[in-house]
């Protein structure tokens, strides 16, 4: 009966998730996977996870994997239920990903580049024929990856620094209070417009990587095109380094893994300045390369703010739009709290088209009674 | 901090790490600094510093963070949804507070010192020093009207209300008469439109010089706003077609309320219904002191008292 179903007590939410817990543990005659076997092969999702999560723990984040059974918007929520709880100790220093010990690094924009192309691991290349030996001896032997005898050097020169002689790119101009105060905090403050460039990165980086990726491809597709080029995507370790109030000197406190993108797009001249090419620049946790060439693009993208009064002309170019819409956990709430008991707005909605329907009913009578 | 510490050691099995009422009392007070302006400035949306919650944005985030800022160990608990305590968010929501806060939770209106509440307001009028915190999906009345918030920002501030009423005379061209059902906006304190939650609308005369304290809470929009006690609340209308509240020419199957707020109960394939009290504890009361409905008996009264009873076990 309905009226029971949507009237659910205690026992039936209590066996509801004995239901899903033997779900999620599916055939028990298959052994469990373990969270650090998600974390060592499934590590592309745990970076999702990290990254939309915002929350850089690779053992925490293999957990959330495997306790949402495979639902990354699911992990990305546990995640961030459970980063909201820590405690803040302060702000790290930026990271400075010229010192990134690089694992790959790719330019579209020159044939060769300081430094080299590094391909590093990557799909890009691969056939992508399900290789059936894998499903068939669990694992296929892997051929050792031949190493060059040649290091790399310790620093690769960046985007920028390629340009910086000619002065090409245009110059970030950094907020007018950047040095004054911490940087804005979207797990602490809520979000306001017109939105300065660390809300909108923020933003970005915890964003939905569908949504940024479709985001970035209806502007190729011609919705607000800013023909962007890939000019430089990195991947590899930073530093992580904090000044404690006690020393007054920064100490690295740990090293993370992070990808970079730096697009640039058609140039355009401000003001009384030479012309420059357009940049846009995409960070996330982890190796993740969809994810930040789209918030790249997008962040490009949303440099077209339109002048005061004006509307923008495309989803990619409004702020409000891809900013209050890339969050997948608010999305993701929101449009599934639809199936929470609606029956009291649905009793007051069916009143009225009740009564709608009455008066047509009535009409229509005197209409045919006149004919 | 110190009592809160002693108080997490009630907090259950598994959730000793978390403070009293989950939220950190810093978080709180930035909390309870948004609800004090809110109070100070009546209908106007304060934003905040919303947090990420244990339940998903859209089921209550907003609510949960209001109550969670205002709970104590004294408080006495009472958690809504759609004007029962037995439904399945509302159970839950009440649970989580047993469990993080281990606060007394009641189904009794009267008894309650603060009532969450999602989509209604109780039948029995509430009394001073009461709390009644709403969960807020859409805190921007205007929002329908102009996606933009930088606009409707702008709207408020200048008190241009004008496209709202041309929304409303455009209904009655439409449809000969307002067509808002719920979430039915109002005027408080003659000065901001704000959205009442999605109430229905049979319940916006309750908030109108209300002795209790209405505070909204909207999580994932990061916004709370208020109505003090005793603040006047008119909901928008005009003279020629002034605002009307719902009624039903049945009464309650169960308890035969002729004036409270009515589900639809579909019996079965024949086109049969009932309607009963969407408000539970105000039916539950009525039938204890005696009053029967056409269907009183109907096994409906029964899963209703089965359910009730049962949370009560494990709250107890």
């Amino acid at each position: 009966m309905a009226y029971v179903a949507v009237k659910g007590g205690e026992r039936a939410i209590t066996n509801a998730h004995n239901l899903l817990a033997e779900d999620r543990r599916g055939d028990v005659s298959i052994p469990e996977i373990d969270s650090e076997q998600i974390r060592e092969q499934l590590s592309l999702a745990v970076d999702r996870v990290m990254a939309e999560g915002s929350c850089y723990d690779r053992d925490l984040a293999a957990l959330a994997v495997k306790q949402s059974r495979g639902d990354i918007g699911e992990a990305i929520f546990l995640l961030r239920a459970y980063r909201t709880t820590l405690a803040r100790f302060g702000v790290s220093e930026a990271i400075n990903t010229r010192e990134m010990r690089v694992e790959r690094r790719v330019s579209a924009a020159f044939k060769d580049i300081p430094g080299g192309q590094v391909l590093g691991p990557t799909f890009d290349y691969t056939h992508r024929l399900l290789d059936f030996q894998l499903m068939a001896n669990g694992e296929t032997p892997l051929d050792r990856t031949e190493l060059d005898d040649e290091h790399l050097p310790e620093q690769l020169p960046n985007i920028e620094d390629v340009f910086a002689h000619e002065d090409l790119l245009e110059h970030e101009v950094a907020a007018a209070n950047e040095n004054e105060t911490d940087p804005f905090d979207l797990t602490r403050e809520p979000m306001s417009f017109p939105a300065d460039r660390d809300q909108r990165l923020q933003s970005l980086a915890r964003g939905d990587e569908g949504f940024l990726l479709s985001l970035a491809y209806s502007t190729q597709r011609g919705w607000g095109g800013t023909h962007p080029l890939c000019g430089e995507i990195r991947m590899g370790d930073v530093d992580v380094e904090f000044i404690p109030e006690e020393l007054g000197f920064p100490i690295a406190i740990g090293q993370i893994t992070v990808t970079e993108c730096q697009m640039i797009s058609n140039s355009r001249s401000i003001g009384e300045e030479p012309p420059r090419y357009a940049r846009g620049y995409g960070l996330t946790f982890g190796h993740n390369e969809r994810k930040t060439m789209s918030m790249a693009i997008v962040d490009r993208a949303l440099k077209n703010r339109p002048a005061e009064g004006e509307k923008p002309e495309f989803a990619a170019h409004d702020e409000e739009f891809v900013l209050y819409h890339c969050d997948n956990v608010e999305a993701s709430g929101f449009v599934q709290h639809l199936k929470l008991p609606h029956y009291v707005d649905f009793q007051a909605s069916l009143q009225f088209v009740r009564k709608q329907r009455e008066e047509w009913a009535e009409r229509q009578a005197a209409k045919e009674a006149a004919e | 901090m110190t009592q809160a510490q002693t108080q997490s050691a009630n907090a259950g099995p598994g959730l000793a790490d978390y403070n009293f009422a989950y939220l950190d009392e810093q978080t709180k007070r930035m909390i309870r600094r948004a609800i004090l302006k809110a109070v100070a400035i009546p209908g106007y949306q304060v934003p905040f510093g919303s947090r990420e919650m244990p339940v998903p944005y859209g089921w209550g985030t907003g609510g949960i963070q209001i109550t969670a800022s205002l709970i104590g160990p004294n408080d006495v608990f009472k958690c809504i949804d759609q004007g029962a305590d037995d439904t399945t968010n509302a159970v839950s929501i009440r649970r989580f507070f047993a469990k993080v806060g281990g606060v007394s939770t009641t189904e009794h209106t009267g008894d309650a010192s603060i009532i969450q509440s999602r989509h209604r307001i109780p039948e029995k009028p509430l009394v001073e020093g009461q709390i009644l915190v709403f969960q807020v999906p859409q805190p921007e009345p205007l929002r329908n009207l102009e996606a933009r918030e930088t606009e409707t920002r702008a709207m408020h501030a200048y008190e241009e209300y004008g496209l709202q009423y041309v929304k409303l005379y455009e209904n009655i061209s439409n449809f000969g008469r307002i067509a808002a059902t719920a979430g039915y906006p109002v005027m408080v304190d003659d000065r901001y439109v704000m959205s009442p939650s999605p109430i229905p609308k049979f319940d916006n005369p309750k908030l109108h010089n209300s002795p209790a304290l209405h505070l909204f809470g909207a999580g994932r929009e990061k916004r709370i706003y208020a109505v003090p006690p005793f603040t006047k609340v008119e909901s928008l209308g005009f003279e020629d077609y002034p605002f009307e509240v719902q009624s039903w020419d049945e009464v309650c199957g169960l308890c035969g309320a002729k004036h409270s707020y009515m589900d639809e109960v579909v019996l079965d394939d024949d086109n049969n219904r009932m309607f009963v009290c969407s408000d539970s504890d105000y039916c539950a009361e009525r039938r204890a002191q005696g009053h029967v409905g056409p269907h009183a008996g109907h096994e409906l009264s029964e899963i209703a008292d089965d359910v009730s009873n049962e949370t009560q076990e494990v709250m107890a």
